[in-house]
């Protein structure tokens, strides 16, 4: 017991010793940039608890609340901060029910499409010869194509497949599956550069020597030394796939308003903005700017910081 | 040239040539390699060689060589860059699959082998690469490393049993069994190298092939390394297939010495003979191109011309281009080993002729 | 020595430069002062990390952040070097200071001729028509044995192998005659057959053209043969500066000593080599004093704490308390039977 609370407390002081954390703390901008993804990431997490309203329960909304301005403008009601939409519905509430559906598609196909790329790009470098080129060539179709349109197709054809009662529940694992496999190329593609690199190297021969199996040569010995690029496409695509989702509520073809993600949302709000109802649109659409734009920065630090030559 | 009498002439008045035969330490080899070939497809993709007219390219790392390896004894393989050695080391230990020809590990052909029977005698062949930086991976603790051979071959139950076998073989190459809790980037080039000999020797071989092992080091640290080298070859009985471009290195550590030009052995032979007596012209070209510090100031006496292109080596004796004795027939005919020597042959028309006169 | 007689193409005088790191500034080189003459070449040996290369990048202005010198100055024929601009610098390189590097592949622009590169290199410091600098190339090139320049000249560098690439860099350094020249381990990446064709092409040149040459490089046996005068670097510091035969064959620094014995021969079978224990510090834990002590067999008290500058001793200068003991006493600093580590090798990885 006493020797794992001071692997952890060895890991810990690694990690703050790390050159990792102290370009990180060199640098005001990254820290101010996951200061606000943390801060939406908790918030998001946390909304069935801190939003004031529950924008989803029809019992509570009242069209008498319906389009109010924010608080701070003449009119506004101090119960709702960021006003209301049509139907008397709370902006706050929604943006936080909203960002926690962008944020979990996000990173649910970001998950999916990294497994995915790392598998395909691994075996793609290790193996080498015709399933090398069998899977870099679909990967170059794929990338060939726009990721909306990819994004498109795939949830059409699951809309066509799936029985109509079912659609509304699989809604969101569609959108997971359609953003994962438009965004997997990139990871597939940076695995395979790295392995190429890596699997020529003399410890890879070492445990080549020794007899030990492809598979676990991939997992155990090369795997690790991969990941770095990894982390930071996974980061720059939690960004891409966050656009993608809200591009794909926006045209009508993503989450349902009945559960809106943030996309939804700047949709719905889109409708208002020509009768000068402008909140119901812009708070959604300032908060999606806010999120991609921390996600990307950190992103940038983080290749910075994990490539040697800038360092 | 007055270089190679002063060496020549050394060995007359300072050290006498060892006994080599009564010296050898066994008689059937551990190791006997015939004929081996291994050939790169070098081509450009179908596609290109179609539209472009291209032809197929074949690379000839090895081609054709043989020799065996005695129990107990160095056997070095020295040569310029290209000239296939490393391949070699890879053919052995299965890194590479051969093209063709035979390697018999103790009377078993492994070259054809199936991975099920490669298993069973894997544990005993390691092999120690050249670089320290690349050969350990930078992810892993070093005592994971070094117990990588031993939980892949299952030779040990028990995690308690492992930690004792890493720690004693961390202070078998000269380190702490503390230091196994460390990573590789938190030690030298030389002490990398270290971790690497214990991972080596931790599945108890019988054989290992040595790829450059001291070429990325330092000379002080290399004079470490090969003192080690030597200690624990006599302490566990090894038999080492030596790498080396460095044939100061190659005389310090070796028994015998086989010398490879493009893919081919010219010339094998106990030290003393091939550094005493050369035979082939292009050994007596590269002993004559060793810089030594004690014959400061004086030039090397400079050889023509530089190894050709693997992938268009030159008909018949492939050093012929280079060589002052070529004639005719070494434009033509390749040479076929002359077996004059114990243990040991040349390969070259004028040796056989008896057109060279073996220095002495 | 003619050395000191004329002024020194190269004068480098307590040179320090420092890293800034995160942990404070790391010392790389700690007062290095050399000199080199006209149609000189002096041989910068030592380990890995000794600072040899640095040396070299700081003499050229190459130098990079987070690198930078902290004291020290850097003298070309008189002229202090170490103070100009980036673009006072460049015009120097080439012009004054000709460069040669490990892997001649990164030195050449694979995209053109290297007649071109010749030309280009001639025409931006010498003011000559594009024919003459391009017969001047030619004979450049004839000079460091080419075969069928006025052919070849024209060819691209891929088309050339490694040694003879290795020619082309040096007619590159030399075509505008420069006054010195680095260079970088100009021979280690080639086989040893061709290494003795470019070492006896550099010295020759140099030797006719009275180019000074400084010759970094971890290979002996180079230094051996190429230079006049060697300097031995350990931790950032000059351990010894002597003529060839006596850092070779007379070190008076046991480090040198160690060095040199440590070096496998082929002239005699030895069963174990000789080997200094332990390894070169790293940057940031230099011992105090001496920093060879901890790995020296003949350190005393005063090697641990007392910094040792280089000493003249015979023809040569040794950093080394010892030098000085026995400049007192009268006595030969290395008894005939110099007592050898007799410690384990194996205790050596720890210390």
């Amino acid at each position: 017991m006493s020797t794992t609370t001071q692997r952890l407390g060895n890991s810990l002081y690694r990690f703050i010793d790390s050159d990792l954390f102290y370009s990180f703390r060199r640098s005001p901008v990254t820290i101010v940039a996951s200061v606000v993804v943390v801060t939406l990431i908790l918030a998001a997490i946390l909304a069935p608890w801190i939003a004031p309203h529950d924008p989803f329960d029809v019992s509570t909304l009242s069209l008498l609340n319906s389009e109010l301005p924010p608080a701070w403008v003449s009119g506004g009601d101090s119960a709702f901060l960021l006003g209301t939409d049509g139907q008397g519905r709370d902006v706050l509430s929604a943006i936080l029910y909203g960002a926690r559906i962008s944020i979990l598609v996000g990173l649910a196909s970001v998950a999916f499409a990294m497994v995915l790329g790392v598998c395909l790009g691994l075996l793609a470098a290790y193996v080498g010869g015709a399933v090398d080129a069998t899977i870099m060539r679909i990967a170059d179709i794929m990338i060939s194509f726009p990721p909306i349109l990819v994004a498109l197709l795939i949830n059409g054809v699951a809309r066509g497949v799936l029985p109509p009662e079912m659609q509304h529940d699989a809604v969101i694992f569609v959108l997971i599956l359609a953003i994962g496999l438009t965004t997997w190329v990139q990871y597939a593609r940076t695995v395979r550069g790295s392995t190429l690199v890596e699997k020529n190297r003399e410890y890879v021969l070492a445990a080549r020597v020794i007899g030990l199996r492809s598979r676990a040569i991939m997992a155990r010995h090369i795997l690790p030394n991969v990941v770095g690029p990894i982390l930071v496409v996974a980061t720059v695509n939690l960004a891409i796939a966050i656009l993608i989702e809200a591009a794909l509520s926006f045209l009508g073809v993503g989450m349902p308003p009945t559960e809106p993600s943030l996309g939804t949302l700047i949709r719905i709000g889109n409708e208002f903005l020509f009768s000068g109802v402008w909140w119901v649109v812009i708070f959604p659409s300032m908060v999606l700017v806010l999120l991609v734009l921390s996600v990307n920065l950190l992103g940038d630090w983080l290749r910075d910081a994990l490539n040697p030559k800038l360092r | 040239m007055n270089m190679t009498q002063e060496i020549y002439s050394a060995s007359a008045t300072q050290t006498r040539p060892r006994e080599d035969v009564s010296d050898m330490p066994s008689v059937t080899p551990v190791f006997r390699i015939a004929n081996l070939k291994r050939h790169f497809d070098v081509s450009p993709p179908l596609l290109n060689r179609l539209l472009e007219r291209k032809e197929r390219q074949v690379v000839k790392a090895v081609d054709g060589v043989s020799f065996d390896i005695y129990r107990g004894e160095t056997f070095s393989l020295v040569g310029e860059s290209g000239c296939g050695k490393s391949t070699i080391a890879k053919l052995v230990v299965g890194l590479n699959d051969t093209t063709s020809g035979n390697i018999e590990f103790e009377g078993e052909d492994i070259a054809t082998h199936s991975r099920q029977d490669m298993d069973a005698i894997r544990h005993r062949l390691q092999m120690i690469f050249q670089d320290p930086y690349a050969s350990l991976n930078p992810r892993w603790r070093v005592r994971n490393i070094i117990a990588e051979p031993l939980t892949v071959f299952g030779l040990l139950d028990g995690q308690k049993a492992i930690d004792e076998r890493v720690a004693t073989l961390l202070e078998c190459v000269g380190l702490n069994a503390q230091d196994g809790e460390k990573y590789p980037h938190e030690f030298s080039g030389g002490q990398r190298q270290r971790i690497s000999i214990a991972r080596a020797l931790a599945s108890n071989p019988e054989f290992i092939v040595c790829d450059e092992p001291t070429s990325a080091l330092d000379v002080s640290v290399q004079a470490q390394i090969l003192n080690l080298m030597k200690d624990l070859q006599r302490e566990f009985a090894l038999t080492y297939l030596f790498i080396s471009h460095d044939l100061s290195v190659v005389y310090h550590i070796s028994d015998r010495i086989g010398v490879m030009y493009l893919g081919r052995l010219v010339e094998v032979g106990t030290k003393h003979e091939l550094f005493r007596r050369p035979q082939h012209p292009y050994t007596r070209m590269l002993l004559d191109s060793i810089p030594d510090l004690k014959m400061t100031g004086r030039a090397r006496t400079p050889v023509g011309g530089e190894v050709p292109s693997p992938l268009d080596p030159p008909s018949g004796c492939a050093f012929h281009p280079r060589c002052p004795h070529a004639n005719a027939r070494c434009k033509r005919e390749a040479p076929r080993p002359l077996h004059n020597v114990e243990r040991g042959f040349v390969a070259c028309h004028a040796v056989e002729e008896g057109r060279l006169i073996t220095r002495a | 020595m003619t050395a000191h007689e004329t002024t020194p193409v190269l004068e480098v005088s307590d040179l320090h430069i420092e890293f800034d790191t995160r942990r404070g500034a790391l010392k790389a080189i700690d007062g290095v002062s050399l000199q080199i003459a006209p149609g000189e070449i002096l041989g910068v040996v030592g380990e890995s990390g000794a600072g040899k290369s640095l040396t070299g990048t700081a003499i050229t202005g190459l130098l990079e952040t987070p690198g930078r010198i902290s004291a020290g100055q850097i003298r070309l024929e008189g002229k202090r070097i170490d103070n100009l601009s980036q673009e006072e610098m460049r015009r120097l390189r080439g012009r004054d200071i000709g460069a040669i590097f490990q892997d001649p592949l990164t030195s050449l622009n694979p995209l053109y001729t290297i007649g071109h590169q010749l030309v280009e290199t001639i025409r931006t410091h010498l003011p000559m028509s594009k024919k003459e600098a391009r017969r001047r190339a030619i004979r450049m090139l004839e000079e460091v044995g080419l075969p069928a320049p006025e052919t070849r000249i024209d060819q691209y560098p891929h088309q050339f192998s490694g040694g003879m690439r290795q020619r082309v860099v040096i007619a590159l350094a030399l075509c505008v005659e420069p006054r010195l020249v680095i260079a970088d381990e100009p021979t280690t990446a080639l086989d040893v057959s061709v290494q003795a064709q470019i070492i006896a092409v550099l010295k020759r040149l140099c030797r006719e053209k009275g180019t000074a040459v400084m010759l970094v490089t971890h290979d002996m046996g180079v230094i051996a043969e190429a230079a006049d005068r060697v300097a031995v670097m350990y931790a950032g510091r000059l351990a010894e500066v002597g003529p060839v035969t006596d850092v070779i064959k007379h070190a008076k620094h046991p480090y040198t000593r160690g060095l040199m014995n440590s070096i496998p021969t082929i002239l005699n079978d030895v069963d174990r080599l000789e080997q200094i224990e332990g390894s070169m510090p790293r940057l940031a834990s230099i011992p105090d004093g001496c920093a060879f002590n901890p790995r020296c067999p003949r350190a005393f008290s005063r090697c641990r704490t007392e910094r040792p500058d280089l000493i003249a001793v015979e023809n040569s200068d040794a950093a080394c308390w010892l030098v000085e003991e026995t400049a007192m006493t009268d006595r030969s600093p290395w008894p005939t039977s110099a007592p050898s580590p007799t410690a384990d090798h194996r205790r050596g990885a720890n210390a």
